[in-house]
């Protein structure tokens, strides 16, 4: 599988100009990523779009990954179309403080995909223009992509067995 | 003398939580829509989610003055069905079928993006003959959605022709993918490492009914509607969106390309040996409804002249890596062998374990740049898998494509843009 050549990333000139706010930069399977810290994403995200020419955010997720501390990643994928260069930009948060500065300034695509994180991980854009559920509706409780939420599989029923299950089903009965 | 009974009192405001039916407060409304909207200047007024041209499950609150749109509120999430989810609980070959389910006009894309980010994970090195026939998989698959973009987008506007015409051809792509995948449109072909089985006899005579019969088909769809002045009237300077606006907003696909931005993962990040092949990336210029019609026409040149590249320099060789910890062994060597019996156990009980890391690996949909990204633990199982689907992010764009059109524009801007609520919800 031919992989995407990043080495025309030029990282020394981008850890430079942004100096401790990259705090570790990983290149991995051909694709490089820049971990940054809450304070200093706008920064990094402002620099990349102007002084590096990635113009679109092709993605913005979230990642669990609990039981490890800190526990979630917010992910942004950067494209640069005139570079043809693809970087990723990483920041971790704590399970008790989940809320970064919205990207929506920077990259209008964020909006759609921030509200995505928020439904499913319930992490806090602050400043997003529109922060309501997306996918889900809007009496929803929880947020299910946490890993807390089991990923459930209902038992296959069998005659030996079907009642029990009929019994955990949570409809009504007279 | 009594006082005079007033015939009508204007309240404060006509729109109420309960009335706009979005799940919604006020204060949150009133950013969304005009002030003029809650003195009931203009109206607000409710389009799907079952509505035909939506395309799906969309359901789009659109604020209007006459027949002029001011304001439009997509409410997405009717299909939501959890895939990414799910994925957490499957092994790496068992999330397969689930990726058919979110684009599920472009199965085959979306099986590419998946095993191609897994491969990714484990450095895997395909063979070539694999990768050739999913580049001639990939393409039909190409073609397919864009048929079905063609059949709805003219029906929508009002040619019921094509319609019936596009699923006529579709039925010939159809009969492709259920000859090598035994399934017309779940099709879970491609797996980790390669393909499921190589391609059966009669593959070759089929593909080739194909490529005959395309171009002339083709030309029937151009004399229908390429210069008929209805079409025209409907599609050229409707639904307007500036290359800057489409780069920020994360359009990709040919919505991109129609508005003169020449950006196709194909070219950029060649994948699968897309760069063995000629071809070329139409582009619009003007980013209007007609525009992004003109590419996606023209793609199905390029698609055909693709597949018939590859079809002539199809290699010969296996289609699976020979990683025995990776790719199920061959059905003859379980009877003499023992590990091969113990491979393929542990394959399909535990299955493989992906090392620690992460990787985000993107396709050329029909509809865009459909990526995957995967978040490994390093087990059997996924620690996240998330799809970056096209559709989510063109669909972003319609409010600001749409702001200022007339209300029956919109069904044709929204056939434009080439949706599938599959992987918009997920």
């Amino acid at each position: 599988m031919p992989v995407v050549d990043s080495s025309a990333l030029d990282l020394t000139r981008i850890t430079g100009n942004l100096g401790d706010a990259i705090a570790q930069v990983v290149t991995a399977h051909g694709e490089t990523t820049l971990i940054t810290t809450r304070e200093r994403v706008i920064d990094v995200l402002a620099y990349l779009r102007d002084g590096e020419q990635f113009e679109m955010l092709t993605d913005e997720t979230c990642v669990d990954y609990y039981p490890k501390e800190p526990r979630f990643a917010i992910v942004y994928q950067l494209n640069s179309l005139s570079r043809r260069l693809r970087v990723r930009v990483k920041v971790f948060l704590t399970e008790y403080d989940k809320s970064i500065p919205t990207a929506t300034d920077i990259y209008p695509s964020a909006n759609w995909a921030e509200r995505e994180i928020y439904d499913l991980f319930g992490v806090i854009f602050e400043g997003h223009p529109d922060l309501r559920r997306i996918v889900l509706p809007a009496g929803y409780e929880g947020h299910p992509l946490l890993k807390e939420v089991p990923v459930t599989v209902e038992e296959v029923a069998f005659s030996f067995n079907r009642r029990r299950i009929d019994a955990d089903k949570p409809y009504a009965r007279e | 003398m009594a006082a005079q009974p007033t015939l009508y009192e204007a309240p404060e405001s006509v729109l109420t939580e309960s009335n706009v039916q979005l799940d919604i407060t006020i204060e949150q409304l009133k950013k969304l829509v005009s002030p003029r909207a809650f003195t009931g200047e203009t109206m607000l007024l409710n389009m799907g989610p079952q509505h035909p041209s939506t395309h799906g499950v969309l359901r789009l609150l659109l604020e209007l003055d006459g027949e002029t749109i001011i304001s439009c509120i997509p409410d997405i999430g009717f299909l939501h069905t959890g895939i990414e989810k799910t994925h957490e609980g499957k092994t790496y070959s068992k999330g397969i079928p689930l990726t058919d389910r979110t684009d599920y006009l472009a199965p085959l894309s979306n099986n590419m993006a998946y095993v191609g980010c897994v491969e990714k994970l484990l450095d895997l090195e395909i063979p070539l003959r694999a990768q050739y026939i999913r580049v001639i998989l990939l393409e039909l698959t190409r073609m397919n959605s864009h048929l079905v973009w063609l059949a709805t987008h003219a029906l929508d506007i009002g040619a019921m022709s094509v319609f019936l015409y596009c699923m006529r051809e579709r039925e010939m792509i159809l009969d492709v993918f259920e000859l090598v995948a035994g399934a017309r449109m779940m099709t879970s072909y491609f797996r980790v490492g390669g393909l499921w089985r190589d391609i059966p006899a009669g593959f070759a005579e089929l593909v080739q009914k194909v490529l005959d019969i395309f171009p002339q088909r083709l030309m029937e769809y151009e004399k229908l509607l390429k210069d008929n002045p209805m079409w025209k009237e409907r599609t050229v300077g409707i639904g307007v969106i500036s290359k800057e606006d489409a780069i920020a907003y994360g359009m990709t696909g040919p919505s991109l390309r129609g508005s003169g931005v020449n950006y196709d993962v194909r070219k950029a990040y060649p994948y699968n040996s897309y760069d063995h092949f000629e071809f070329s990336v139409p582009v619009g210029s003007n980013g209007d409804v007609y525009d992004r019609y003109r590419c996606r026409m023209e793609e199905f040149h390029q698609s055909l002249k693709i597949i018939e590249q590859a079809m002539k320099r199809l290699p010969a060789g296996p289609v699976m890596v020979d990683n025995r910890k990776v790719a199920p062994p061959p059905k003859h060597e379980i009877a003499y062998s023992m590990e091969s019996l113990i491979h393929h156990f542990k394959l399909w009980t535990e299955g493989f374990s992906v090392p620690e890391g992460e990787a985000y690996f993107a396709v050329e949909s029909g509809k865009g740049e459909f990526g995957c990204y995967i978040s490994a633990n390093g087990g059997p199982k996924p620690r996240r898998v998330h799809f970056r689907a096209p559709s989510f992010y063109n669909l972003q764009a319609l409010p600001k494509i749409s702001r200022g059109c007339l209300i029956a524009d919109m069904v044709a801007i929204i056939g434009s843009i080439d949706i599938v609520l599959g992987e918009v919800d997920r």
